[in-house]
């Protein structure tokens, strides 16, 4: 298995409390929340931690972006990124992702990624993503087209890597004249595409397809649901496509802490993972799926169970049993995901080691003890 | 009064279901965001003296989606055909909420086929300054406590179950509805700049309460139609004909009988 290193860069300085007040960390709470004083202790301190991951061998080192939230502090994360390509040294740099449907230019995504591309001489890992339904609602983009404009932007960033322009591109959404993107990406014949997902069956099909076979990186799900979404992704593979789909294409986003014994393990990490999922993931459901982000069957499946998706009260226990949360001792750790790599033969696991309020020593302890004491031991 | 029910209706190779019942001068009824199902208290009443038509939009209701409409402008076409296709002249065109920034959509576009125009708590306009509500962010229970000032009707939408079949059109009403309009949020930046071309009678209807199109927007109408008749009731939300029936239909059969000499 190959290990990345992924923390989300929420505002840990959040009073979580906002929720007497407010619905949501995302698109209703104030700004007035985020102090600046905060904010440039937070970025300094998240660097630090990217930097450490890539000085502890870690194959990856990751970024993502969201607009309007407290749970990540990345609303441009190609800064981020841009940083990492000077300061690490050999990990992968992964962007997971720019949000494709969210942009009126998505070549401005593909000149975004070249530029890291050629500044971490290849490193760049190229995540693609919809954008979480929230923001929809944060940039006005339209759900009801998300998915076309989605395949649509992909088509051309993919062409602008690839074909040599001077060339218009005529898509419904997308219409640009001249696509001649300098720089052209570092790797060729452009960096490998990951697509990170909650799940879905055309998402999968879609990765999955011969031209494509990209990694469907699957995001803070139950263990069960992870391991069949895999399964789909090698069904259609064989079934529909004719190829045997490898565990390199198959990825793992699973928020991980580890410490010298499991009960100090769950001391540690419980308020940090609880405010996590409970308090910095808060969403209601008009927020998390706008009309049309999803297919109708499956709006039609949440209505009927009426559940508030993501919406509080996931307690540690729940979170472990499901495998939403890894915790334990480096013993306990290894030995949950062997078996998770035997069940499913998943090769690209992204670790989410910091979490919430996760305090910086925390942080790096999980780092470290990670990186030392489990990895090791799954590197086959 | 003869009353025709429901009829399939394949216009532009989409299939469309109508409802249409009463006789006398044509009413054309085009419904909001919401669906139809709100306005057939509205049908019941006022085809006791008229020929209603009330068609589901396109990807609304029973009508089938269409990937020949995908803007407000596209739905004005879909009428001016659907009048067209009908045969349908002197026809009273009334649209509330979504549905009057079609009705005028299509009226700006042509009156040849028009009476009168009625547009009640209608989209389509912006006016700066005033916050709108925000149908795609509230919970159910925000949206029937926005919606209405009657607490017997708040109650009963909360209160009221679907159907399997009518859960799948209130979802399918939702998404086209954020194909529509879901940016810029149920209005057409342009359309404000050619109302005063409407010249047939005209009647904006309103609620003092309104908390999606707040009641500055029956101003806003007013001013860029200096030739329509503004009417504001009070204690009245986003759906007169629920909150003040009382009001409500005697101004409307007033007008639509004023605007028929």
């Amino acid at each position: 298995m190959k290990f990345y290193y992924f923390g989300l860069m929420p505002y840990g300085a959040l009073d979580l409390d906002y929720d007497q007040k407010y619905s949501s960390a995302s698109l209703v709470l104030p700004n007035s929340y985020f102090n600046p004083k905060e904010g440039e202790k937070l970025y300094a301190r998240y660097l630090d931690e990217l930097e450490l991951a890539d000085e502890l061998g870690y194959d990856g080192v990751c970024v993502n972006e969201h607009h309007q939230t407290a749970y990540g502090l990345m609303p441009s994360p190609g800064i981020i990124a841009g940083a990492l390509a000077r300061t690490t040294k050999q990990a992968k740099i992964a962007v997971l992702g720019r949000a494709l449907p969210l942009v009126n230019n998505p070549l401005t995504i593909a000149e975004e990624y070249a530029m890291i591309d050629n500044i971490s001489g290849g490193r760049l890992i190229a995540g693609f993503v919809r954008g979480i339904g929230v923001e929809y609602h944060v940039t006005g983009v339209n759900p009801a087209f998300s998915l076309e404009r989605f395949h649509e932007a992909h088509d051309l960033i993919i062409q602008a890597w690839t074909k040599t322009g001077p060339f218009p591109f005529e898509g419904e959404h997308f219409h640009i004249e001249y696509v001649n993107t300098w720089p052209r990406p570092h790797q060729q014949p452009h960096p490998p595409v990951w697509i990170p997902s909650q799940g879905s069956m055309e998402t999968i099909r879609w990765a999955s397809e011969p031209s494509r076979k990209y990694v469907y990186l699957n995001t803070y799900s139950p263990f069960e649901a992870v391991a069949t979404f895999f399964q789909t992704y090698r069904d259609v593979a064989a079934e529909e496509w004719g190829y045997e789909a490898n565990g390199e294409k198959l990825g793992w986003a699973v928020p991980i802490y580890v410490a010298e014994t499991d009960e100090i393990a769950q001391r540690e990490a419980t308020p940090h993972i609880e405010a996590f999922y409970n308090k910095f993931l808060r969403m209601t459901n008009q927020m998390l799926l706008p009309p049309g982000y999803t297919t109708l069957s499956s709006m039609k499946k949440i209505a009927e169970a009426k559940r508030e998706m993501l919406s509080g009260g996931r307690e540690m226990e729940r979170l472990i049993e499901t495998r939403m949360f890894i915790c334990g001792s480096p013993n306990t750790v290894r030995e949950i995901l062997e078996e998770c790599h035997e069940k499913t033969g998943l090769e690209q696991l992204v670790c989410t080691l910091q979490f919430g309020t996760l305090t910086h020593d925390l942080t790096v302890k999980n780092l470290e003890m990670f990186a030392k004491e489990v990895a090791p031991h799954l590197r086959y | 009064m003869v009353d025709q029910g429901h009829s399939r209706l394949t216009l532009n190779g989409t299939e469309l279901e109508i409802r249409r019942q009463g006789s006398g001068e044509t009413i054309l009824l085009l419904h909001g965001a919401g669906g139809s199902a709100s306005l057939i208290p509205a049908v019941e009443e006022l085809s006791a003296d008229y020929d209603v038509i009330m068609p589901d939009h396109p990807g609304y209701g029973l009508s089938r989606d269409s990937k020949q409409t995908t803007t407000i402008s596209d739905l004005a076409y879909h009428y001016l055909d659907f009048i067209e296709d009908q045969a349908l002249t002197g026809v009273h065109l009334i649209g509330h909420s979504m549905g009057g920034w079609i009705a005028a959509e299509i009226a700006v576009r042509s009156q040849a086929a028009l009476k009168s125009l009625t547009l009640i708590c209608s989209a389509g306009i912006h006016v700066k300054g005033v916050p709108k509500g925000d149908l795609f962010l509230w919970s159910p229970e925000e949206t029937a406590r926005n919606l209405f000032v009657k607490q017997e009707a708040v109650d009963q939408m909360l209160r009221y179950e679907p159907s399997s079949e009518e859960l799948e059109i209130m979802i399918r009403n939702r998404v086209s509805s954020a194909k529509y309009a879901w940016h810029p949020r149920f209005y057409n930046p342009d359309l404000s700049k050619w109302l005063h071309r409407i010249t047939v009678p005209t009647l904006v209807l309103w609620g003092d309460q309104d908390k999606i199109f707040p009641q500055e927007y029956a101003a806003a109408f007013g001013k860029f139609m200096p030739h329509a008749d503004v009417e504001v009731f009070s204690d009245c939300g986003h759906v007169p004909h629920i909150d003040r029936p009382d009001g409500f239909y005697p101004r409307l059969r007033s007008f639509l009988e004023g605007a028929a000499l």
